[in-house]
């Protein structure tokens, strides 16, 4: 399909999409869905992400973006991006493609720039976390994050860990939080006996796991977490991996990874985005979303197909 | 030369430094080392020559120059304790209030209070203070600080006159006009090297604070502070160390007056100002103990530094695990 019609069908459907804003969430899935059927080469992402029905009961976030602007930038457009309580919630795609900003947007740290600007709502158990009303910082205080670049505070690798309960005016046993943190980070024998040292005098590898142990010391409700293993070795991988799996049991953890064999590993859901140069921008939209064994073995966009097959990146 | 054992490697075009490369080299490596080198000869000559000249006092007065309280050119008794603690006081109270204000304005101009272009200019604003003349701060405090404090002070020594703080009435010059001075004239230094030690704050630590859902004050108090903390001990130090040997506005405002008060309204005496207002007049005696004083202030500064640089060192060892 050429680039005029395609950047003209996605116009009509967002119009579309824009008026169906309002109506409840399973009209506007069924009439996407039937757009899809109608048109079913299209990769288009409303259509295949309306497509990957998820129980409202067991959302625990709702992305529903319509547009991330940063200034003028068209960052990520037309994404429904349903986040899963207990599951592992993958994020895939090539450079550019907004799932960063994606994941950022679901705690909002994206209103740390002052250009960002979001259309759209996230709900988080049923409130939408972009409403006027809502402090950004009480939503981080839910949804904790992890970030791609290994971040520990100047201070002690115990202050680090224990910097959100303090945070949180935590009561119970610190100490007891702190070595439980840091031994489901697999940091905790490493470090055991130097917890007065600084946090940075770590190896980048540690520091890392020093920062997954900040973040969930406090067991947030939510774990975002963005790439977190890009500076890991693949041991250290492979424990934070395991990490992930053993949370999602009492938490939820949406993550952003450039690895398709990690997707594939810890995924329960993956949803794939892409870039759309057809506009002049480069602007990311989620292409398709579903059981990460369906996206990888049966993908239903042609897009996801090539992605998967290593043909772009 | 340095000899090239692959000189027999044929590349298209790889090969060694010409001859004038290294000459150029050698030659910039020379004029950097010489410059150093004058630098220190400079610092050690003039200590030598304050010594040579301080020597005749030093052997007349002994340490008791040190503590003696009394600088009498009649009897040719000469003691400077005094100076040392009107040094001290004034550059402490002065370290702390613009210190406080210092730091408040960089914090305010780098933690998203103001727009960036914004900022950038009440930075240069804040800036163009280091830019007036030590003189001008002498008479604008004379002639606009000293009355405007006045009912103020009268205030405070009359119903707080028991704390040894404000024990003394304000007659004029002393130490409250001198130190507020003194702050507004290191405020801009301690400010401007805040700012860059808090710009020097990766974003990804300021990312990671508001990611473990901290306040704004939480964020800039509990990990911008700490972090930013060796870039700001830099600019206490270093404003300290000009609050230690300023001179003009000082001798202009403190009040010359040789004693040891605790009182902010007393006038008393910095080891600059003394140096300033005696050496016009010093006979050849004085003269020697006024090269002893200066010595006195050279050392005390070169104390503050050192001890600066350690807790500098401190700051970053605790805070970085850095050696």
């Amino acid at each position: 399909m050429n680039a005029t019609a395609e950047a003209g069908l996605i116009e009509s459907t967002l119009l579309e999409r824009n008026r169906n804003m309002d109506t409840n969430r399973e009209t506007q899935m069924d009439t996407d869905r039937d757009d899809h059927q109608s048109r079913t080469s299209t990769p288009d992402s409303i259509t295949a992400a309306a497509a990957w029905h998820v129980d409202p009961q067991q959302t625990v976030m709702d992305c529903r973006l319509n547009k991330i602007f940063y200034g003028d930038f068209l960052a990520v457009r037309d994404s429904l991006v349903p986040i899963e309580k207990n599951k592992i919630t993958g994020f895939i795609g090539p450079s550019g493609c907004g799932k960063s900003t994606v994941l950022r947007s679901l705690n909002r740290m994206n209103d740390l720039i002052p250009v960002f600007r979001f259309e759209g709502t996230v709900t988080y158990h049923g409130q939408d976390i972009y409403d006027k009303s809502i402090d950004p910082v009480l939503v981080r205080r839910y949804i904790g994050m992890v970030f791609q670049q290994p971040n520990p505070f100047s201070m002690s690798i115990y202050d680090n860990v224990a910097f959100g309960l303090r945070l949180n005016r935590f009561k119970g046993d610190m100490n007891e939080r702190v070595e439980k943190a840091l031994r489901s980070a697999a940091l905790w024998n490493e470090v055991k006996d130097k917890l007065k040292n600084s946090g940075l005098s770590l190896s980048g590898g540690q520091q890392q796991r020093l920062c997954i142990a900040r973040a969930v010391a406090t067991e947030p409700d939510v774990l975002l977490m963005d790439e977190p293993c890009s500076a890991l070795d693949p041991i250290a991988t492979r424990q934070v991996e395991e990490l992930m799996l053993e949370l999602k049991e009492n938490y939820t953890v949406a993550l952003v990874t450039h690895n398709m064999q990690q997707a594939t590993r810890v995924a329960d859901t993956t949803a794939f985005f892409s870039v759309d140069i057809s506009e002049g921008g480069r602007t990311g939209y989620l292409v398709e979303m579903g059981d990460t064994q369906q996206i990888f073995a049966d993908p239903r966009e042609k897009l996801t197909r090539e992605y998967i097959a290593g043909e772009f990146s | 030369m340095a000899s090239n054992p692959f000189a027999h490697i044929v590349t298209q075009c790889s090969g060694p430094p010409s001859a004038s490369d290294y000459a150029i080299d050698r030659a910039l490596r020379m004029i950097v080392k010489g410059a150093a080198a004058v630098i220190l000869l400079l610092v050690a000559y003039i200590i030598f020559e304050l010594g040579r000249q301080a020597l005749p006092a030093m052997l007349n007065f002994g340490p008791g120059f040190l503590i003696g309280t009394e600088w009498n050119v009649q009897d040719q008794v000469f003691g400077i304790l005094p100076e040392i603690w009107g040094t001290l006081y004034s550059s402490l109270l002065a370290l702390f209030l613009g210190g406080l204000f210092g730091v408040a304005i960089a914090i305010f101009l780098t933690q998203d209070f103001l727009d960036h272009r914004l900022s950038n200019v009440f930075r240069t604003i804040v800036e163009m203070l280091a830019a007036i003349p030590s003189v001008v701060y002498g008479l604008w405090g004379i002639y606009v600080l000293i009355p405007l404090i006045r009912p103020a002070a009268e205030w405070l020594h009359d119903s707080f006159g028991w704390l040894p703080l404000f024990g003394t009435d304000l007659a004029g010059p002393g130490m409250a006009p001198a130190a507020l001075v003194l702050a507004v004239m290191i405020l801009p230094t301690v400010a401007a090297i805040s700012v860059d030690a808090f710009r020097r704050v990766p974003y990804k630590v300021k990312e990671a604070a508001y990611g473990m859902g901290t306040t704004r004050w939480e964020a800039i108090l509990k990990v911008m502070l700490p972090t930013a903390s060796s870039g700001i001990l830099a600019a206490l130090v270093l404003g300290f160390g000009r609050a230690l040997g300023e001179t003009m506005a000082l001798a202009m405002l403190i009040g010359n007056s040789n004693q040891i008060s605790l009182s902010l309204f007393a006038p008393a005496n910095t080891l600059a100002s003394l140096l300033a207002s005696s050496f016009p007049e010093a006979g050849p005696v004085e003269v020697q103990a006024l090269m002893f004083a200066a010595l006195a202030l050279l050392a005390i500064t070169l104390i503050v530094n050192v001890v600066g640089l350690w807790v500098m060192k401190a700051a970053t060892r605790k805070f970085e695990g850095k050696a």
